[in-house]
């Protein structure tokens, strides 16, 4: 079986969801003749005709309500953000309504809020953020951001069948540069489960989206230079976490590091320790260490960009103290 | 095949409620007799269903605020009546009417500001916030202008399934400046969707008139710069609601796609019962009851009709009773169990664990806190335990 991309497979999934219900459709800017701006949608407009691949007016508020208005007749839209950095404009839509829909009004809401997130591509601040931790905390979303081209596929099949409103972080850094062979059939990666991306006994580290690659790079130069034995644990999905996973890892190593490419404060790598804390506090030979960027708007140059944000020789300075302790 | 409509709240109610009353044919300009009644039943309806919560309301028994609609009543029982059974409004705060002539209940309403646990909404949104996709019409949620966007994705799908349906959402005179009714409005006019917006201009938006939200001289102004139609009508007049409201529905029902329809109106009461409305000219509000009632102006309408002050007088006393009937049901039902505010956030999972400090316990605060009013608490008197 040929690998293929990231990218083409989050558009194999795009395309067989399409293909398998008829009231799946996509919305966004440019999705349409353009395929989008990086393409993800490309050959959709051709093969399912305008009624269900649509090309909308800037309006991330509107496009985000008519997804809802949508989603609550029984159709199954997937919205696309074209830089995930503008989700931050329906931010009133889908934590006032649509997280809130089905609580209140019985509503469903099945949706997919989907774009191209993170940085290290020299985007600048407002085209290489990370906003998932402003929606883990609204009841009634879903957050989910995979790290491998199979997982990517798996999980927007997953997300486009949920029957709540699941919001789907796709890395651009990894959206040409990772490939992976697609699993056969049709097959759905389930939300709220991580993924144990390499097994190891002496330190966990938990991560997800472009930094498990850093992470993974961190743990074989740990093993080849130091001789630790170092398990890397994708989360996948954000919101609900699997806490039984990370409560897993942590009770079979005994020493954690959280990484993320999210900002410091506020980012998931604080509620991961309050939960570690809460439920494997004796479990823990060090405290839990976190590494991720620096609380700074995300700037364009290189040497800046690489300097906010984390960088794989930083993680294994902190797995290091951490053996240490 | 397209999945059916999907179902909202208030089941119960909905399979004991008469059905809402069919609107004209389009090919009836007219209405008949007795839907000139049915107007003046609804109005006069919604009129004394609200002076039945301010009552409740007094008594502590309305819990949170009471939104009313005075002096709109034309103008949302008018638009209302211009759809068809399938057709679906979007009812805003001032909107009683209209979700009355959509079959919406008065024991649904009175559950709903009381608080019960058997509410459309078991409990979990307020006053009016609560709808019934089966009946057609969808629960609002407070952020202005949200459900415009909305309301345009519900009509698109009347489009993608080429269904003769039409939606309606209702903005007020302040939701016309927000985001999301820009972008739900030019959304749904680019995709031609058969939408009618209802700006019900009724000079406030809490206390900032109508002046301070735009330069426009009529909101339905804004309708060039969607390119769509856009026409102004006299709220008062629920004859003139209604056939604007009409046209609006029959040019989308055509495939005209979207139109605004601006009812001129006044807010007589405050934006809710606890707002004394200081910001309000001397003696306009006065002037307003006193020479533009809506119900009083039909009233003498239907006079010239032959409607007798006696037939009036029995459809009064219909309400009344029927009220009266609502209130009894309404006060037996109990509150909602307080472990039922975690079920539903999601499909899966069904229901949200209590926090640890919660384990085993029904609730904590409900032998201290009075019942009867909203998240007050009574310090123990001196001497008790």
């Amino acid at each position: 079986m040929a690998e293929i991309t990231y990218l083409e497979a989050i558009r194999e999934a795009l395309f067989e969801e399409m293909e398998r219900d008829p009231n799946v459709f996509m919305i966004g800017e440019d999705i349409g003749g353009f395929g989008g701006a990086f393409k993800v949608t490309d050959g959709l407009l051709a093969k399912y005709g305008e009624s269900r691949v649509i090309d909308s007016p800037i309006s991330e508020i509107g496009i985000v309500g008519a997804a809802a208005g949508a989603a609550h007749m029984g159709m199954r839209p997937v919205v696309e953000m074209q830089f995930i950095d503008f989700i931050a404009n329906a931010y009133d839509m889908l934590t006032n309504y649509v997280a809130t829909a089905r609580y209140r009004a019985f509503l469903p809401t099945p949706m997919v809020v989907r774009g191209p997130s993170g940085g290290y591509v020299r985007g600048g601040p407002f085209h290489s953020q990370n906003p998932e931790a402003g929606f883990i905390h609204t009841p009634g979303l879903k957050v989910v951001y995979p790290s491998t081209a199979a997982d990517a596929k798996g999980l927007m099949k997953a997300a486009i069948r949920d029957e709540d409103c699941v919001l789907f972080f796709e890395h651009k850094y990894l959206y040409r540069r990772i490939k992976g062979e697609m699993p056969a059939g049709d097959v759905v990666v389930p939300i709220g489960k991580a993924r144990l991306a390499r097994e190891g006994t002496d330190l966990s580290i938990i991560t997800y989206a472009a930094t498990v690659y850093k992470a993974l790079e961190a743990a074989e130069q740990l093993e080849r230079e130091d001789g630790l034995s170092v398990e890397v644990l994708d989360l996948r999905t954000l919101a609900p976490l699997d806490d039984e996973a990370i409560v897993a890892t942590v009770k079979k190593t005994n020493r954690v590091l959280l990484v993320h490419e999210d900002t410091r404060t506020g980012g998931i790598a604080g509620e991961l320790t309050a939960r570690i804390s809460e439920s494997c506090f004796e479990w823990l030979d060090a405290p839990v260490l976190r590494v991720t960027a620096h609380d700074v708007p995300l700037p364009y140059a290189p040497s800046l960009e690489d300097f906010v944000l984390p960088q794989t020789p930083d993680i294994v300075l902190a797995a290091r103290r951490l053996a240490a302790y | 095949m397209p999945r059916p409509a999907t179902q909202g709240g208030g089941r119960a109610a909905r399979d004991r409620a008469a059905p809402p009353p069919a609107a004209a044919t389009e090919s009836d300009v007219s209405l008949t007799r007795a839907q000139r009644l049915e107007l003046y039943y609804w109005m006069r309806l919604t009129r004394s269903l609200e002076e039945r919560l301010v009552n409740l309301y007094r008594q502590t028994k309305v819990v949170g605020g009471l939104f009313r609609s005075l002096g709109q009543e034309a103008d949302a029982v008018g638009s209302a009546y211009a759809l068809r059974r399938g057709d679906v409004l979007s009812p805003l705060i001032r909107n009683l009417g209209s979700m009355l002539v959509k079959g919406a209940t008065p024991v649904e309403i009175l559950k709903q500001y009381m608080a019960k646990g058997d509410s459309p909404t078991r409990g979990r949104e307020l006053n009016i916030h609560f709808g019934d996709t089966e009946r057609g019409f969808i629960g609002q949620i407070s952020p202005l202008g949200d459900m415009v966007p909305v309301m345009a994705g519900v009509t698109l799908t009347f489009k993608m399934r080429g269904e003769d349906r039409v939606g309606l959402v209702y903005v007020g005179d302040g939701a016309t400046s927000t985001g999301a009714f820009h972008e739900g409005i030019n959304f749904a006019a680019v995709q031609r969707c058969p939408l009618v917006v209802v700006i019900e201009n009724n000079g406030y938006a809490y206390s900032t008139p109508t002046a301070k939200q735009s330069l426009v001289k009529q909101l339905a102004d804004k309708a060039i710069g969607y390119g769509i139609p856009g026409e102004t009508a006299d709220g008062n007049d629920v004859v003139a609601s209604y056939e604007a409201t009409k046209r609006a529905v029959d040019r989308a029902r055509r495939g005209e796609g979207t139109s605004i329809v601006e009812l001129m109106t006044f807010r007589r009461k405050g934006h809710a019962e606890h707002d004394n409305q200081s910001y309000v000219p001397a003696g306009q509000i006065e002037k307003w009851a006193a020479e533009n009632d809506p119900i009083d102006r039909y009233v003498a309408r239907l006079a010239t009709e032959g409607v007798s002050a006696t037939e009036l007088a029995a459809i009064d006393a219909k309400i009344l009773h029927e009220i009266d009937e609502a209130t009894d049901v309404a006060e037996q039902s109990d509150v909602p169990e307080p472990l039922d505010a975690l079920t539903g956030i999601y499909a899966d999972p069904p229901a949200a664990q209590p926090l640890w400090f919660r384990e085993g316990k029904r609730a904590v605060i409900e032998t201290s806190e009075r019942r009867s009013s909203w998240g007050t608490f009574d310090a123990p008197a001196k001497g008790a335990d």
